[in-house]
């Protein structure tokens, strides 16, 4: 078939699916939506629709990002508006069936809005404000496509521009990405257009293609939801890769963790060599590219480029000094070139619409979108997609719905381990590489943790430092030995054992760190720690000097202590419900938490009738009446 | 021993004979046993024909390996950034207490294992984790002790 069949066939099936007489029934597969049990949503409607005899179709699609909505079901209805609706159950599935499928109430109730016009009463998606602010490009796919059938990529545009790129000289393709402006979506930021030029213009063959789907940040997940939800985009991205470079062979390194995006991709790699996208003699050109996936061990020190390389030889990852840069002597020492998972996605856009269009979008020094992965003490969780130079304050107020519960903003984490916290006043920073770095932060991974005054920002650098100490290699003495050493002093201060002096060894530590090792790991390590003795030095001192936690967070400086007063002395939830049986009642039937017994787990207080609250935590631990003790 | 070296060749087939699969073969291998056992490393590595260190190196160095059974039911608490500010940490405690065993250990009757994991993308519903592949969200100790009194009876806990 040529390309031009294979369009028209696609475009034939998407038309009679989607503005076809049947109705569809779209739900949002992806691991998120798994999570939240959308699979017993998808089994639902097909009992349902086989019960009622109605026509529908059900499609598995991936993920738009809304994770707060899961699990997240669209009906599309011919001649009728298509409505979203959320957190769907198995048991509102024959509600949905008989308003919607058999009927013609589309259950507003339950929706979360229409997709392409409202109707006054439901409101529009897309026209939601958060969308003026989030003009997709990576995403745009994302949760209306079925992920595994290629048609529906084709239909939507997809393996156009490789078309496109097959009849351009490599150096057009690599002139294009220069001249757009483009950066990698790894972190650092290097400009796409010159690492390209440079791995192409090396000796040495064969050369090849690494696409970088470790994702090893423990809490961003936007790479998996792009596999998940449209893997072919990052293929095309691939094939043209190795068509600009003259490479025949790519990789991606995909964490083991994932294995429904493995799935996904190996359906996808399957179906585009099927259709002749991948493979031999690509689209009938001389041109022929293979993509093999290789599966991560779990170690995030893998992701860096030099270190992922090893691993698919097969060795332990551990980084080495550059020079020579991987696009000279890469995988196996030949030249390599190592994008992210999203910078290849832009590849195809830009051959698409061009690099003057890209260079609109996004800041002087950082063109296009970034996503960012939206979580903690935030209403709207999930995946958010903006041009770069959007503020924080945009994207946790406007976009993210702002703090949960009326809690008051404290600041976020952004970039994941090698990133850093800042706080609300600089919530008008811009996201983009060079702003970001400047306040001490890193785009990094996109992960953007949103905290509240219940949040301690002292264990907060010390979670990152647990794990950035537990991955290091080992490889330079100042990370293996220099995290460990920070990691020890934050653990004395989060315990009440920290002098006032310790806030200089960790700023000297980390310097140290940062200066004396190697890779990307060690160089960053430090930042959640510097950046929070930078702009919460108030909470570091009330650790250290009256041994208090203001967040009430850390263990050994709160205590549970139960207010006689509040405490509703018939009732014994907390009594009943103490796993260690720290709690008694007293002559007076009053409540007595036995501090030397007590976990401190927190049961007592989520059980305490919300009318009584009568359980508060309090520090210092000090603050409870003596006779308590 | 026969049954496992058996179920080893299946695994250990011609193109895979070649340094760079090691990890891939650790893999799969661990898939097919649960973890890596002792016998099965030296077998790898004469395949391979690298040296014993070779391979206990590399499985030393990535996370994913491990060199002791899992139990039946593998309760994986994750502690990635948004369930760690959500307590994830209490509720990794409450089972630590509940069942007497550590990260990475299994109870004695070999029916629970304990497992810390890094984010499985469930943010918005954390803290979580996963038993059986079962995810089980917005945990808290109390509702962890009501999931593990029911596992033990035998009982299937009702999802999330
Ligand atoms: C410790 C460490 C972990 C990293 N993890 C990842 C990762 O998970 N994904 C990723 O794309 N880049 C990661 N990087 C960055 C890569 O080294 C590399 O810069 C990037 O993949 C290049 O792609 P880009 O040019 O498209 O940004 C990591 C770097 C370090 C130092
Ligand atoms: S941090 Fe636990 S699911 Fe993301």
């Amino acid at each position: 078939m040529t390309f031009k069949e294979i369009q028209k066939l696609a475009r034939a099936e998407w038309d009679s699916l989607y503005y076809g007489e049947i109705p569809l029934i779209l739900v949002g597969t992806a691991t998120c939506g798994r999570a939240a049990g959308a699979l017993a949503v998808v089994e639902a409607f097909e009992k349902e629709i086989v019960r009622r005899k109605a026509a529908a179709r059900v499609i598995q699609v991936g993920c738009m990002g809304l994770c707060y909505t899961e699990p997240l079901v669209t009906i599309i209805k011919p001649k009728s508006f298509r409505v979203c609706y959320k957190n769907i159950t198995p048991d509102l599935v024959p509600r949905l069936v008989e308003g919607y499928i058999l009927g013609d109430d589309p259950c507003l109730e339950l929706a979360l809005g229409t997709l392409a016009g409202g109707n006054g009463e439901a409101i529009s998606i897309p026209e939601l404000s958060r969308f003026e602010k989030e003009p997709r490009l990576i995403m745009r796919r994302c949760g209306y496509i079925n992920p595994e059938d290629i048609k529906h990529y084709v239909a939507s545009g997809g393996y156009s521009s490789l078309v496109r790129a097959l009849q351009m000289p490599a150096r057009e393709i690599i002139s294009q990405l220069k001249r757009s402006g483009l950066r990698g979506m790894g972190g650092a930021g290097f400009p796409t257009g010159e690492k390209w030029e440079l791995c192409q213009k090396a000796k040495g063959k064969p050369k090849y293609v690494i696409c970088n789907a470790d994702e090893g940040d423990p809490g961003a997940f936007m790479d998996r939801v792009v596999l998940e939800s449209d893997p072919h985009q990052v293929l095309e991205g691939m094939i043209i890769a190795g068509y600009a470079l003259g490479s025949s062979q790519g990789y991606i390194y995909i964490r083991a963790e994932y294995p429904l995006a493995i799935k996904r991709l190996k359906i996808a790699l399957d179906q585009a060599q099927e259709y002749g996208f991948l493979g031999k003699n690509i689209l009938g050109t001389v041109f022929s590219f293979y993509i093999e996936l290789e599966s991560g061990a779990g170690a995030f020190v893998s992701g860096e480029a030099t270190a992922l390389m090893r691993a698919i030889e097969g060795k332990r990852s551990i980084p080495r000094a550059r020079p020579p840069h991987s696009v000279e002597a890469g995988l196996w020492g030949k030249p390599t070139l190592l994008n992210n998972v999203k910078t290849f996605v832009f590849v195809p856009l830009i051959i698409a619409r061009g690099a003057d269009w890209f260079s609109t979008i996004g800041t002087e020094r950082s063109k296009g979108t970034a996503i960012f992965a939206l979580a903690g003490k935030i209403t709207n969780t999930g995946l958010v997609e903006v041009p770069m130079g959007t503020t924080l304050r945009e994207l946790i107020f406007d976009i993210g719905g702002g703090i949960r519960q009326g809690k008051l903003f404290k600041g976020i984490q952004i970039g994941g381990p090698s990133g850093g916290c800042l706080p609300a006043s600089l919530l008008e920073t811009p996201v983009d590489f060079d702003s970001l770095s400047k306040a001490g932060a890193m785009m990094g991974s996109g992960g953007l943790i949103v905290m509240d005054e219940d949040n301690c920002m002292v264990d907060t650098a010390r979670f990152f430092l647990d794990f950035t100490q537990k991955e290091s290699c080992g490889k330079c003495t100042t990370c293996r030995i220099g995290t460990k050493q920070m990691l020890d002093v934050l653990e004395d201060i989060v315990a009440g054992r920290g002098k006032i002096e310790d806030m200089d060894l960790l700023v000297e530590l980390g310097e140290d760190i940062r200066d004396g090792s190697l890779c990307g790991l060690g160089r960053t390590a430090s930042n959640p720690v510097l950046t929070t003795i930078r702009y919460f030095h108030d909470e570091y001192e009330a650790h250290i000097l009256e041994k208090r936690c203001p967040a009430l967070v850390c263990k050994e400086l709160i205590a549970y202590y139960i207010i006689p007063e509040k405490c509703e002395k018939g009732c014994e939830h907390c009594v009943l419900n103490c796993p260690v049986k720290a709690i008694s009642s007293d002559e007076r039937r009053l409540k007595i938490i036995d501090q030397t017994k007590c976990t401190k787990c927190g049961t007592c207080l989520e059980v305490c009738p919300a009318e009584y609250n009568a359980v508060v935590k309090l520090s210092p631990p000090t603050l409870v009446p003596m006779k308590e003790g | 021993m026969a049954e496992l070296k058996e179920r080893l060749q299946r695994l250990l087939t011609e193109e895979k004979r070649d340094k760079r699969h090691l990890i891939s073969l650790l893999q799969e291998i661990q898939q097919e046993f649960s973890y890596l056992p002792r016998e099965v490393m030296l077998e790898i590595a004469w395949f391979l024909g690298v040296s014993p260190s070779t391979v206990y190196s590399v499985t030393t160095f990535f996370n994913q390996f491990r060199f002791t059974p899992v139990g039946k039911h593998p309760i994986r608490i994750c502690l990635g950034t948004a369930c760690h500010l959500a307590g994830g940490k209490l509720v990794l405690e409450t089972v630590e207490r509940e069942l007497d065993i550590k990260v990475g250990g299994v109870t004695a009757d070999g029916q629970f294992g304990l497992e810390r994991v890094a984010c499985i993308g469930c943010c918005a519903l954390a803290p979580v984790m996963t038993i059986n592949g079962d995810v089980y969200s917005r945990l808290t100790p109390l509702k962890m002790e009501e999931v593990l009194t029911l596992l033990k009876s035998g009982g299937e806990s009702e999802r999330k």
